[in-house]
């Protein structure tokens, strides 16, 4: 199926960025007139990937991050969410609950949250290379609700 | 953001998002007053919060192992229903000091 409408954002992997990401593409998938509830789980899973890329892809470093948001005609979006760090050695580590390498102020949790707010989730990763996080959900929105 | 502290309890009310970024500055603050007034209990008020992920979590978390250092307890209220999920994912629940209450 062809995207019938999609966004791209570059941005720098500077934590003030976590909040623009996540209303950003929020705003663009506003078009399919979500309910507040799925706007607030995409914001959700935006944020938790945007953040792994800037805690863990780029850590100390700074880079870029690439989000690509499209639209679907069955009212699907996808995000993907893709940076040039350090890459990711293990990824089913990685996605287990609370396993986190970032110590006492990180929960864990960002692979959890996506998964549990988002239809699906989608890692890919090469050590030195990057990683690439792909979300998925259907927007039911407020006027299927209504039928 | 409006902390109390009076018969033993310090209140953080944290207003606004909770991400990495904003995550930062509020603990640095509420950590200089458990600090400076030793609480018996750091009670979070999340009713104002109006966004988190899991930073809103390793929030909780950072504060509990702080509190526990000082034998205190931790509680959170009035967790807003649209980001009790989070909540409820992470079993934050179990640690037993943390009561939720769903707003």
């Amino acid at each position: 199926m062809n995207a019938i409408n999609t966004m791209k954002l570059e941005i720098e992997s500077r934590s003030v960025n976590e909040s623009f990401s996540r209303v950003a593409v929020a705003s663009f998938v506003s078009q399919l007139d979500p309910t507040i509830e799925e706007l607030g789980d995409i914001k959700t899973a935006v944020s938790e990937a945007v953040t792994n890329s800037i805690v863990h892809g780029y850590k100390e470093s700074k880079g870029k991050i690439y989000i690509t948001a499209s639209i679907f005609e069955d009212g699907k979006v996808q995000i993907k969410i893709r940076d040039k760090g350090c890459g990711i050695e293990n990824i089913t580590q990685a996605m287990e609950p609370l396993f986190t390498t970032s110590g006492g102020e990180r929960a864990g949790l960002g692979f959890a949250v996506m998964e549990s707010f988002m239809d699906k989730v989608k890692v890919s990763s090469k050590v030195g290379k990057g990683t690439t996080v792909v979300l998925e959900k259907k927007i039911n929105g407020r006027f299927a609700k209504r039928w | 953001m409006k902390i109390t502290f009076s018969d033993g309890i310090l209140t953080a009310f944290v207003q606004g998002e909770i991400d990495h970024h904003s995550a930062v500055g509020i603990r640095t603050e509420i950590d200089r007053r458990i600090q400076k007034d030793k609480p018996d209990i750091l009670r979070l008020d999340y009713s104002n919060v109006t966004f988190m992920d899991s930073s809103g979590i390793g929030l909780i978390m950072g504060r509990y192992k702080l509190m526990s250092a000082y034998s205190g307890q931790i509680e959170v209220v009035n967790v807003p229903l649209n980001m009790a999920r989070v909540v409820r994912l992470s079993g934050i629940e179990k640690l037993g000091k943390i009561t939720v209450k769903e707003s």
